[in-house]
């Protein structure tokens, strides 16, 4: 299964390229898996590109999950209100 | 020529083409559906946007490209053929061009980087369009929900421990200008708690045409908060400028409010007061309403609390708490206010003395100045502030509303159209419409005469007001408003109106004018005020026995006031009878003729010229006219030696000039008139008397009389 590991921040610094990663990235597979265990710091850009990602997807007709969420990102994905939407497996770690 | 010089210019000639490629367009959209083979058209409607689009982003008029981009995509489409032709299409394309319109027009006005993002009102037209771009339903990843444009709070059952109900869609440059939504909303949560919030992404395009660095989030939610709302509402204080933020008090907490706005205090009745004070709407939100208010053109027609409603910071039900608070404050200051009753006569007594008052404090002023006495100069001055000011309030006791002499009508129209077998009905505006005691008691008789005849004649019977393709009941209006100083009461009927011709053909065979002569409308209705016209066929009980409109115009000249008549052929007439607010005092302008000295009342004053010599002639000539002139001195059998070089101030009465000669002047003031004797009561062209600061009596000189006795006698001796 491809996957594909964020390395860096989400945020609008990086916004334009993450873009283009992301969507380069959803023509890999049919069944696509994006680790964000380094995403250490995510914001409205960031947060708007995985919803981007995720209805692109669901669009092209392909299932994708983003697991191994950050601290951040769940963070972000709880004041949205989003988790349950995104309905990917959530894993609470210690930090 | 300058850069920016050039700048300018060429801005000017964007302005001016675009403009022009906006007819262009809607012309074309309006063709569009019509047109058998529309591609040609679409193209030329495509590339006008296009253009605009192209120039507007060499001027950086960045909201102009963002705009129009949104369009040209949905004409794009069109011209693709993937969209087809629709009214609905044209429709929501139509207000677009005239929202690009408007845009321009503003940057033509200067405000080319006013606002660089969106406007709600932008933001509503293109979301309309949006459901053309993406005619499938989006992927309901997140809640995808419709935005409809009225925002109804969504589940107030559900919540119950919420208090607010918010709802917000950031500006799309929030991001770029270095401002991260969720902050905002992590801010909020400190304010109270979130109990639900909700993501919308709707906004956001395809990914290819996503923007990573534009903001598409919106958000509702429900707080729960002890905050009031001008404090959740500085919150967005950073990013309100292009966001799209109401806040509204959750449906369930309305009876919270609605009780909160019926236990206020009574002090002040304004809506917009009522609703700042129980705390549903900001400060802000009321200037903004009141501003959309003062905007409408040409005159504020919606009341502020549909405004407020409209703009989505107060729900409905509270604004009618509101209103129901409002009338029922009235109502009890209206019961107040009956119980305060004076008798007219002390009124009137009370208004004698203050007139003296003012007499006597200019008389302390004058002797202050002759004398060197600075502080005493300075006591004085502020006596006479103070005089003015309880003038001012003195004259405003004996104002009445004129709605009890308006009123009186209804029962005397009811009476009369059954006497004339017509179906009228009146109507009466402006009632509470304040006015001089005096002027009420002395406009009755007028009114009612006017009243008489237009029911008699203006108003048609009802078979010929059916032909005539109006309803059969006829509408009488009596409606009275304030106009600079002076109020204003029209006596209306939607009947044939006046009959120019015949009224003509009746002057000339009475030799009022000579026949052939050139006469404006207005100057042929103003001939039914002469003496002895009527021109009614038959002569009725109740007027057209030709003594009438003359006595109105004289009573009405009686109380300084002037009436104006103005008529449509078979749509009615309305006469305008303008009335100076108060008899007992006048602006005048003083003029000395031997030792004596006259006031003539200001707004009958064209201008003064000098007198050129005197050769002993009644005429002089002003401007290449004729300008007959009377002698003061004469007039008044003045003796005493003629001033070195005499003036001459132009009156003006009905649009007839005449030159009044005297030996000074001496300029503006304010004075109370004073009734002559009925010893004098003979006496013409004197309309009072007044005495001076000086203690000297000055005579008020009677225009009107002056002038008709000049017109009758125009060379005596």
């Amino acid at each position: 299964m491809p996957s594909l590991t964020i390395k860096d921040e989400l945020t609008i610094y990086n916004a334009a390229e993450q873009k283009i990663n992301l969507l380069v990235f959803l023509t890999a597979g049919d069944d696509l898996e994006i680790n964000l265990a380094n995403v250490t710091e995510i914001d409205t850009a960031g947060l708007q590109l995985l919803i981007l990602i995720k209805r692109e997807a669901a669009h092209l007709g392909k299932n994708l999950r983003f697991v191994m969420h950050s601290k951040a990102v769940l963070d972000v994905l709880e004041l949205a209100n989003l988790t349950g939407a995104f309905g990917d497996q959530v894993v609470l770690t210690q930090n | 020529m300058s850069f920016d010089e050039q700048m300018r210019d060429a801005l000017k000639t964007f302005v001016i083409e675009s403009l022009e490629l906006l007819q262009d367009m809607e012309d074309g959209l309006l063709g569009l559906e019509i047109d058998p083979e529309p591609s040609e058209r679409i193209n030329a409607i495509f590339r006008a946007a296009h253009t605009i689009k192209g120039s507007a982003g060499l001027f950086g008029l960045d909201h102009i490209v963002a705009f129009t981009h949104v369009v040209e995509s949905v004409l794009d489409t069109l011209r693709d053929g993937k969209l087809n032709v629709s009214p609905e299409l044209v429709a929501a394309l139509l207000p677009c061009c005239d929202h690009m319109i408007e845009l321009i027009q503003g940057v033509s006005d200067g405000h080319a980087d006013a606002n660089s993002s969106l406007s709600a009102a932008a933001r509503q037209l293109l979301d309309g369009l949006e459901s053309f771009l993406n005619p499938e339903p989006k992927q309901a990843m997140t809640a995808v929900q419709d935005t409809s444009e009225r925002l109804e709070s969504s589940g107030g059952g559900i919540v119950d421990s919420g208090n607010w109900h918010l709802f917000i869609q950031f500006g799309e440059n929030c991001l770029r200008d270095g401002m991260d939504p969720l902050s905002f909303i992590r801010y909020l949560a400190t304010l109270g708690e979130i109990v639900s919030l909700t993501t919308f992404s709707h906004a956001m395009p395809d990914a290819d045409s996503m923007d990573p660095e534009t903001s598409y989030l919106g958000f509702e939610i429900v707080l729960n908060s002890d905050a009031d709302k001008a404090t959740i509402e500085s919150v967005f204080d950073f990013v309100r400028e292009g966001s799209y933020i109401h806040i509204l008090p959750l449906e369930n907490r309305i009876p919270y409010y609605v009780e909160l706005i019926e236990s206020l205090g009574e002090e002040n009745a304004q809506l917009g007061e009522l609703l700042l004070k129980s705390g549903v709407i900001t400060q802000r939100e009321l200037q903004e309403g009141l501003n959309a208010q003062q905007a409408q053109i040409p005159q504020p027609s919606a009341r502020i609390g549909e405004i407020l409603v409209d703009q989505q910071v107060v729900q409905q039900p509270l604004v009618n708490a509101a209103l129901e608070k409002q009338q029922q404050i009235k109502d009890n200051k209206a019961r107040e206010n009956q119980s305060i009753r004076v008798d007219a006569e002390r009124l009137d007594k009370l208004i004698d003395l203050i007139g003296e008052l003012v007499i006597s404090s200019a008389a302390a002023s004058l002797r202050g100045m002759q004398s060197a006495d600075v502080v005493l100069q300075e006591a004085n001055a502020s006596v006479i502030s103070l005089v003015e000011e309880v003038r001012d309030s003195a004259l405003q006791l004996r104002m009445v509303p004129i709605g009890t002499t308006f009123n009186r009508f209804q029962r005397v129209v009811r009476d009369i159209s059954k006497e004339l077998g017509k179906d009228i009905k009146l109507v009466i505006g402006g009632a509470d419409t304040e006015v001089d005691k005096s002027v009420v008691e002395k406009i009755g008789d007028p009114l009612m005469h006017l009243v008489r005849n237009a029911m008699d004649h203006g108003i048609e019977r009802a078979e010929q007001r059916l032909e005539n393709g109006k309803p059969a009941q006829g509408t009488l209006s009596l409606n009275a408003y304030h106009s600079s100083g002076n109020i204003v009461i029209e006596v209306s009927d939607d009947g044939g109106g006046l009959n120019r011709d015949k009224i003509l053909a009746k002057a000339i065979e009475r030799g009022l004018v000579q026949a052939g002569a050139a006469l404006s409308d207005q100057e042929i209705f103003a001939l039914i005020f002469e003496p002895g016209f009527s021109t009614a066929d038959q002569i009725s009980n109740l007027s057209g026995r030709g003594v009438g409109m003359d006595v109105v115009k004289r009573n009405i000249a009686e109380l300084r006031g002037v009436i104006d008549i103005d008529s449509v052929p078979g749509r009615g007439t309305t006469l305008k009878i303008q009335l100076p607010l108060t008899l007992a005092i006048i602006d005048g302008f003083l003029a000395g003729v031997g030792d004596a000295s006259y006031v003539i009342p200001l707004d009958r004053v064209v201008e003064c010229v000098e007198l050129p010599v005197d050769d002993h002639r009644d005429y002089m000539e002003l401007r290449g006219e004729v300008l007959p002139f009377i002698r003061l001195r004469q007039l008044f059998r003045k003796t005493g030696p003629t001033a070195k070089r005499q003036n001459v101030i132009v009156v003006e009465h009905l649009g007839f000039k005449a030159g009044l000669v005297v030996d000074r002047l001496l300029g503006e003031l304010q004075t109370v008139i004073k009734p002559l004797g009925k010893l004098f009561s003979h006496v013409q062209g004197v309309g009072g008397s007044t005495i001076l600061g000086s203690g000297e009596v000055a005579l008020i000189i009677d225009v009107p009389t002056l002038i008709r006795q000049q017109e009758h006698n125009p060379f005596p001796g």
